[in-house]
């Protein structure tokens, strides 16, 4: 918002973010044994910028945004909005940063109450927020509007009388509706076709602009991510192995992990080979992540020192561009440090 | 008759695919009706459950408005006249072991046992229907405490339970409805609670949440619509066990008690007729089943009106 | 899977601990004690003396922790009517309520399934809707009126079957014997004929429509070699709701025994309740009680062990 001050505080900022979820013990007296789902993340979003957040599937990319809403509980954590810590005495309370922070989730069927016509599902929020019911609504047609849905048409509809492209667009209306500062997008577009999903994006990418917004973009699509981002965030099995601005992340990876998701993604040309390895196999269990790096297990260069010492994330000389990765940790031990 | 295991009642919510893809027509064309609208639309057109509701309705309304019918006085006995077979003048239906008219008897009979069979429903729906709410809805220890205490009657064969309950109570009406309210908080509980439970982890109640709106708010307008349907179909169908455990613990002594006019306790006391008029000793058992059949045909019927992909 | 079956196993201990708290707080339920009930007016020093005899003046937790440790070592107590021991009378009535139970489970889960296979297999054709007719009837059925219409048809007009009693046979494997049983069976055997008619029809019917039977269709399986396919899956699920059928039908059988007076629990039940024998009130529900909490533990546990996919579990 104010170009001129340098050091200005992020919007959102997340320090040492953390979620074990218990699970049900497979032996009589076992150990209580607990998914790492979210283990230590950390990361800023500048006001008005987009973070992308990839991995694969069960990378904790999804609990991190339900974290960050407070849906679910965070074990460890810090954040703050807009400089303000979330939960504390001094700082902004829950409802409050439920307004201002808010979510699009990716199935657009299940995200809507079938039993509520699409202005009362957006009139919704700003009811439980104190607004009287033709307010809320005349609110709510005004939303339908901005998300490019005509509101006589398609206000008194029912979710199942829409399709998913226009569904996604009424979640979209619905979390705007409280005037929020930052929207979390959880594979908002994975599920729609791919030319639904390129309308939708740059409905998303106008609204941006207009409203002053700000984006959490979480996808396993990395070329929509690198479509919409700003900075990109690459996790693994519940943490962070690289961020970095998106001509980094996607022209100068440093992690072996990131090199792999960007080889594996099809190229438009032919005559292009695959340079790293393309990742084989599955994450392994997150209940009982590999010691040390936890892609050693699927890494082409793992040495014994990924092994044994976890790498920190590291920050390289490139501005903003940090990476956990012993080969760019110089006197890590790692031959190709 | 006693599904002592409460169904799976799952929630279906997805969309059949392709079907809502080329929706882009004008409104006009499109039915804009609400969930219920369309339901009642399908309950239109199902005949067999239209036909169950009509002869509820004739039921119910013979129940209520039975002192205006011109009915015989279902008390008046008259040993000149015991067990006149059905047909007899004056006597549409005959008469019973003491000369009263059956078809008086039978009408002023619905009044109580179709008030047994339907009380402890709506009753256990009640408290039934908030426990489970409030299982499903706040989770944990609470969730943990509430079913628990329902498993522990869920161990129970309701006829059993019925009967242990009323037996210790003592016999009357008023303790019938008691025991049988007993029975049947535990399984609408836990449809409830499961209803609850799957609708608490959709995504539109994480949206609803994550607008910061009060629990209140959030169960009245995003759980509680969802949440009725499902449970009311259970409970039309406990309505028609209702009906089948009030006569039957009727019938072996412990409901009403002479010189009542209830079908349950009608049926028994006819047995000693069985061989002098079967057909007589028999017609208060076929009302319990006509009605009985009646709630369970509609339920059926509510069950795949409501089955709309909504 | 063992895990599964000690977990389920150790489930079941709190629930039955909670069952045995029900039964015994249900003799506490009616007002005054459970011997002033039976004897009525007597003198207050008698009445004060009888109730320390039978310990029915000690506080109740006491009463309970008592009462429990009895039942667990075998001893429900006497009769307060008849004076004998109560496990003596329990016995034998549970050993004629389990010949019922069983007879009328077999025929209703042979019929129901043969019923439920054809109907399922047909689906929409006369057969189906006659099935689903005679099902819907069944499960709204009064069973204790189903008895007596039996009793009409059988006993009375065509005087082909008694009526009443287990009869005066020295075995139950006579043809006197068996002729008590007939109609007490089927008119026991009709509930739970009719859901698992129910049940089996809609698991066929839903296999069918699975893609796993298109795609044997396509290979070129006959009919009969699908059919195996489908009983095997839809088996888990009739099986288990047999099992609670079974364990629902020895507990509800009160009204069919009353109807024949068959000498098992039911009756027992019905007689302790009018001469308000509380003990014996009490031992017969518990009983009842324990065997659907076993039964329903030996059901979850076998379903969990026929299902495969249930074997990650």
């Amino acid at each position: 918002m104010n170009p001129q001050s340098t050091s200005r505080t992020p919007l959102l900022s997340v320090k040492n973010l953390r979620k074990h979820f218990p699970v049900k013990a497979q032996q009589l007296g076992g150990p209580r044994l607990m998914v790492q789902a979210v283990d230590g993340v950390d990361f800023d979003i500048e006001q008005g910028q987009t973070l992308g957040i990839v991995g694969e599937s069960g990378c904790g990319k999804s609990t991190t945004a339900r974290l960050l809403m407070h849906l679910i509980i965070p074990d460890t954590g810090e954040i703050a909005l807009n400089g303000r810590p979330v939960m504390r005495p001094d700082g902004i309370e829950l409802r409050e940063l439920r307004r201002q922070m808010q979510m699009v989730f990716q199935d657009s069927y299940a995200s809507l109450n079938p039993r509520l016509t699409v202005v009362d599902s957006i009139a919704f929020g700003p009811r439980a927020h104190g607004a009287d019911r033709e307010k809320a609504r005349g609110r709510a047609r005004e939303l339908l509007s901005l998300v490019k849905l005509d509101p006589d048409q398609f206000g008194p509809r029912y979710p199942h009388q829409l399709s998913g492209g226009q569904r996604q667009r009424v979640n979209f209306a619905r979390a705007l509706a409280l005037e929020p500062r930052l929207v979390i997008l959880d594979e908002a577009v994975s599920a729609l076709d791919k030319s639904i999903e390129a309308q939708v994006l740059n409905l998303l990418m106008d609204l941006k602009r207009d409203l002053a917004l700000t984006y959490l973009f979480i996808s396993h699509d990395l070329n929509v991510v690198q479509y919409v981002s700003d900075h990109v965030l690459v996790m693994y099995l519940g943490k962070v192995m690289e961020y970095g601005s998106v001509d980094d992340i996607y022209h100068r990876p440093r992690h072996p992990y990131t090199q792999a998701l960007l080889a594996s993604r099809p190229s438009m040309d032919p005559d292009v080979k695959l340079e790293a390895s393309p990742l084989v196999g599955d994450p392994p269990n997150p209940i009982n992540p590999p010691s040390g790096c936890r892609f050693r297990t699927r890494c082409a260069y793992a040495e014994g020192v990924c092994e044994k010492t976890e790498p920190r994330l590291h920050a390289l000389r490139a501005k903003g561009h940090a990476v956990a990765c012993h080969m760019s940790i110089s006197g890590s031990g790692h031959s190709k440090a | 008759m006693s599904p002592s295991r409460a169904p799976k009642v799952t929630v279906s919510m997805e969309v059949p695919l392709g079907v809502t893809q080329a929706l882009d027509v004008p409104v006009g064309t499109l039915q804009l009706r609400t969930y219920w609208q369309t339901v009642w639309q399908r309950v239109l057109r199902d005949p067999v459950t239209l036909a169950c509701g009509g002869v509820l309705l004739v039921l119910i309304a013979a129940a209520i408005f039975a002192p205006w019918l011109g009915l015989s006085d279902p008390f008046a006995s008259d040993s000149a006249k015991r067990l006149l077979p059905v047909g007899s003048p004056d006597h549409l239906l005959g008469t019973d072991e003491l000369g009263r008219d059956m078809l008086s008897r039978l009408v002023y009979g619905s009044r109580l046992s179709l008030t047994m069979g339907v009380v402890p429903v709506i009753a256990a729906l009640a408290i039934g229907g908030v426990l489970g709410l409030v299982a499903g809805f706040v989770g944990g220890r609470v969730n943990m405490l509430i079913m628990r205490v329902t498993d522990v009657f869920y161990a129970f064969p309701s006829i059993l339970l019925a009967v242990a309950i009323a037996g210790s109570l003592g016999a009357g009406v008023a303790n019938t409805l008691i025991a049988i309210t007993i029975v049947f908080i535990p399984p609408i509980t836990r449809v409830t609670e499961s209803v609850t439970t799957q609708l608490r982890a959709m995504d539109f109640v994480e949206a609803a949440r994550a607008s910061g709106a009060s629990t209140y708010a959030i169960i009245r307008t995003h759980i509680l619509g969802n949440v009725l349907g499902p449970v009311f179909v259970y409970a039309t169908v406990l309505v028609s066990v209702s009906i089948v455990i009030a006569a039957g613990l009727s019938f072996i002594g412990l409901g009403a008690s002479p010189p009542d006019a209830e079908w349950g306790l009608m049926l028994n006391t006819l047995r000693t007729s069985i061989f002098l008029a079967p057909l007589i000793s028999i017609l208060p058992g076929f009302m319990i089943f006509i009605a009985s059949m009646c709630f369970n045909l509609i339920s059926d019927g509510l069950r795949s009106a409501m089955d709309v992909r909504f | 899977m063992l895990y599964y079956i000690v977990r389920r196993t150790a489930y079941a201990m709190p629930i039955a601990f909670g069952v045995s708290l029900v039964v015994f707080s249900l003799v506490h339920l009616a007002p005054g004690d459970p011997l002033s009930a039976v004897m009525g007016e007597i003198d207050a020093r008698l009445l004060a003396e009888m109730r320390a005899h039978f310990g029915y003046d000690k506080p109740l937790y006491l009463q309970y922790f008592i009462w429990l440790g009895n039942v667990i070592v075998g001893d429900f107590g006497v009769s307060l009517r008849t004076g004998m021991p109560v496990i003596g009378i329990l016995l034998p009535a549970a050993a004629n309520t389990m010949v019922l139970g069983v007879l009328a489970s077999a025929l209703g889960f042979t019929l129901g399934t043969v019923a439920g296979m054809v109907s399922g297999y047909n689906h929409g054709t006369w057969v189906d809707k006659l099935v689903s007719s005679a099902a819907i009837s069944g499960v709204s059925m009064p069973h204790y009126w189903l008895a007596i219409i039996l009793v009409i048809v059988f006993s009375v007009e065509l005087g082909w079957l008694p009526a009443m009693g287990i009869g005066n046979v020295p075995t139950l494997f006579s043809w006197a014997a068996l002729k008590h049983m007939i109609l007490p069976t089927i008119a026991l055997a009709a509930i739970p004929g009719a859901i698992v008619a129910r049940t089996t029809r809609a698991c066929v019917m839903e296999i069918l429509n699975m893609e796993f039977v298109e795609a044997l269709r396509a290979r070129g399986l006959t009919e009969r070699r699908i059919l195996l396919h489908v009983t095997r899956n839809a088996l888990p699920t009739v099986l288990a709701v047999m099992g609670l059928q079974f364990a629902n039908l020895l507990g509800g059988s009160i009204l069919v025994e009353t109807v024949f007076s068959w000498p098992g629990t039911g009756y027992l039940l019905n007689l302790a309740i009018f001469d308000r024998d509380m003990p014996v009130l009490q031992g017969t529900i518990l009983l009842l009680a324990m065997f659907f909490v076993l039964t329903n533990l030996v059901v979850d546990i076998l379903q969990t062990v026929t299902d495969p996919r249930m074997s990650r579990a």
